[in-house]
């Protein structure tokens, strides 16, 4: 089949072959995926509109835009000859969670964005080839042992079971260390597992491929909670290196009066009792969730498009996001905004809560909001939003959900006193992932704030580097005033 | 081996479970267990009342929750009343162990609800028990005895009470007029039970702050008891469903 193309005259296919996606009046009736994904034939076409580009002194590669730097043209090339089994292997090689990759990362700011045939047409669809390689794996190949170099004696422990530390885990074991991972939830997966909707990202995706990672030989310890089992200077005792990795997982709350009123939660409330505990399948699972006829979800990231999108899901008659910007400054993925339009959810923007009002029974039943325009620049560089007085409206609501951020989890710097972090809360690393505790490494978002998923296996794929070099012998060490300083610049 | 008094678990019974908190009645550490104890209220502790010895819990995370402050507070009272009482077990043996007075204060329904009695007395310088119905003890309310040693001139440093959640209120209603440091262990909704959701979110001094990290326990006097009532009814209706499903399906 490569002979073929080479023969005949290059001729770009200016756009990606399309993806199915499942009819959104239909799929809001439903939690099952919206893309339905490629099939082989399109994935090989897909893949023939790549040109194969060498790396140049002044060109960047596609390869340069992915933080776990998986070799992009060399899997492209197997999959143009139909070689999926070879194509996943080279994939495998860097990529430890390449089914939630191929779903949930941003490719437009990372691989894709730096495709040359992105100039001009739309770039090559590496994301949805990835995502076609990591089904077909899952669907095709057998499961079994997976294959580890012979144990090097060198014990690892990684504090949370999330995007980060499932690399770091994937990534040492590969190298043929002995890594225990200890999660403080029933299943491993973090944000996969309790936050990204089954829409989004079906959670038997999630446990297959924490799976693989068991099957190469990590002992995958749930239901454990750092600081309070063991402490990280504990598991010191009998592991030689520390990954932490526990995440952004506090959620944020706006202070304003009422917002304990019932019919008010959390995103992270909401998306866990959907998610993780699959409250959209009560009474079949044990717990409960309730919408109201109007949610109103408070925030514009993807955690607020989730929230919405989930709720048309759970059978609301109007899902309303209200953002305190315009539409230019909605923090969500494009797609994720486009998704979330298709599917009937309303945007009132240029809006904020001033107050939530409740009932006699203490039930949410109104926002209080209030307009708002765009003013100076912010220190962030996005235009700050200024209240319009006189601008005070009312807004129905029986469920409210907060989206407006996160903040890292405190237990694990709380109950390890060494450990020094910033004035946000996250855990000061230098820029290997090393801490101001000797052995100790940390990334994801405890260490850098709320980021994206491939943003912490890039931290993970980076400190496992770090790790590696340590475990075998260079156990140099960044000298306190490192941290010092990083702790008050942040 | 971790556990201490005041401290919490959550159980997920099966698969299709629900994570429920629930107290630990009793650890030892030599044997490696821990007693529980669930009152069958609804569908989850209901299930869990049919397992058998060697049966296995699909999940359990502990212990969850800050332990009791312990101290040599002088007299103390502690207030159990109900399943609360499995709670307060472990509390009273802390603070007796920390050289505390201990007087104990044991409440149910009827005789056959009372728990731990033996085991609490054991621990007692001074003990009551009563019921609401009379079948054992005084005939009425802890709040009876309570406002019965205050009103002997009893010297009282410290209150503790695990309960109702009206029970720990009208406790706390009486020592305020006291000025009687007052502690309570709280019983919110929980769904993860460290810390990243808020559901089990209540009001302390105006406050929020979360049941699972920064509780259980907080100053009686300081706890806004209306809001946590109002919230612990908010899956009334669905709990009644999952119930009567269960019932139907066995």
């Amino acid at each position: 089949m490569a002979d073929e193309v080479k023969k005949e005259p290059r001729k770009i296919v200016p756009k990606k072959y399309p993806m199915p996606e499942q009819d959104p009046k239909e799929r809001t009736k439903n939690f099952n995926e919206v893309p339905i994904g490629q099939d082989a034939q399109t994935a090989i076409l897909e893949a023939q509109r790549c040109l194969q580009c060498k790396r140049g002194p002044n060109r960047k590669l596609c390869m340069d835009g992915c933080p776990v730097e998986i070799e992009i043209p060399a899997f492209i090339k197997q999959v143009q000859e139909g070689n999926f089994e070879e194509a996943i292997k080279i994939i495998r090689q860097k990529q430890n969670l390449p089914a939630v990759c191929g779903r949930v990362c941003p490719y437009e700011n990372q691989c894709e964005g730096n495709c040359v045939v992105g100039k001009k047409n739309e770039p090559v669809g590496i994301g949805r080839l990835e995502r076609f390689l990591a089904d077909w794996e899952r669907k095709e190949m057998k499961k079994g042992k997976i294959e580890v170099p012979p144990s090097t004696g060198k014990k690892v422990a990684v504090v949370g079971g999330g995007p980060a530390g499932l690399t770091v885990a994937g990534d040492l074991a590969r190298l043929g260390h002995k890594v225990s991972v200890f999660e403080a939830l029933q299943y491993c997966g973090g944000v996969l597992i309790y936050g990204i909707p089954e829409f989004r990202l079906p959670k038997e995706i999630v446990k297959a491929e924490v799976d693989y990672i068991s099957r190469m030989g990590v002992d995958i310890k749930n239901d454990f909670v750092v600081g309070k089992l063991d402490t990280v200077d504990e598991l010191l005792q009998e592991h030689d290196v520390v990954f932490v990795a526990t995440g952004a997982g506090l959620p944020d709350w706006t202070g304003l009066v009422g917002e304990n009123l019932n019919g008010i939660m959390s995103a992270n409330e909401y998306l866990t009792r959907v998610n993780l505990m699959k409250a959209f399948k009560f009474p079949e699972y044990d717990t409960p969730i309730r919408v109201g006829e109007r949610v109103v979800t408070i925030g514009g990231g993807n955690v607020a498009m989730d929230c919405a999108r989930t709720s048309l899901r759970l059978g609301c008659k109007e899902s309303v996001i209200l953002y305190r910007r315009s539409d230019a400054e909605l923090p969500a993925r494009r797609e994720e905004i486009h998704h979330a339009k298709d599917e009937g959810v309303r945007f009132e923007l240029l809006a904020a809560p001033l107050e939530f009002i409740g009932d006699e029974c203490g039930n949410v039943k109104q926002v209080k909001a209030i307009r708002m325009q765009l003013g100076e620049p912010d220190a962030s560089g996005r235009r700050r939003p200024i209240k319009i007085p006189g601008s005070e409206f009312l807004i129905d609501a029986q469920t409210v959900l907060i989206a407006i951020g996160q903040s890292p989890n405190p237990l694990v710097p709380m109950t390890t006193p060494d450990l020094k972090t910033t004035k946000e809360g996250t855990i000061a690393v230098d820029e290997e992932g090393r801490t101001s505790k000797k052995a100790v490494w940390a990334g994801g978002d405890i260490a850098s704030g709320a980021a994206t998923v491939i943003l912490a296996m890039g931290d993970g794929k980076r400190a496992a580097k770090s790790m590696h070099k340590y475990l075998l012998g260079d156990k140099s060490w960044p000298s306190p005033e490192v941290f010092e300083k990083l702790s008050c610049e942040m | 081996r971790k556990a201490k008094a005041g401290q919490f678990i959550m159980v997920t019974p099966t698969e299709h479970g629900e994570r429920i908190p629930l107290t630990m009645a009793d650890f030892s550490p030599e044997k490696g267990t821990i007693t529980i104890a669930a009152l069958e209220v609804g569908k989850t502790t209901r299930e869990l009342g049919t397992l058998k010895a060697g049966d296995k819990l699909f999940s359990l995370v502990g212990p969850l929750g800050l332990p009791t402050h312990l101290h040599k507070y002088g007299n103390v009272v502690s207030i159990g009343g109900g399943i609360g009482l499995a709670l307060m077990y472990p509390v009273v043996r802390s603070f007796k162990q920390s050289g505390n007075h201990t007087i104990n204060i044991v409440g149910a329904r009827n005789e056959k609800l009372l728990m731990y009695e033996s085991e609490i007395k054991s621990v007692s310088d001074e003990f009551f028990v009563c019921t609401d119905d009379g079948t054992k003890g005084h005939k009425g309310f802890v709040s009876d005895i309570l406002k019965d040693l205050i009103a002997k001139g009893n010297k009282i440093d410290l209150v503790y009470a695990v309960g109702p959640i009206i029970m720990m209120k009208v406790i706390a209603n009486i020592t305020k007029a006291h000025n009687i440091k007052t502690i309570v262990s709280l019983n919110p909704i929980m769904v993860d039970g460290t810390g990243m959701c808020g559901s089990c979110r209540v009001i302390i001094k105006g406050e929020t702050k979360f049941g699972c990290v920064d509780g259980p326990e907080f100053d009686g006097h300081e706890v806004d008891f209306e809001n946590l009532t109002a919230r612990n009814k908010r899956y009334m209706p669905e709990e009644q469903i999952a119930l009567r499903r269960w019932q139907g399906a066995k």
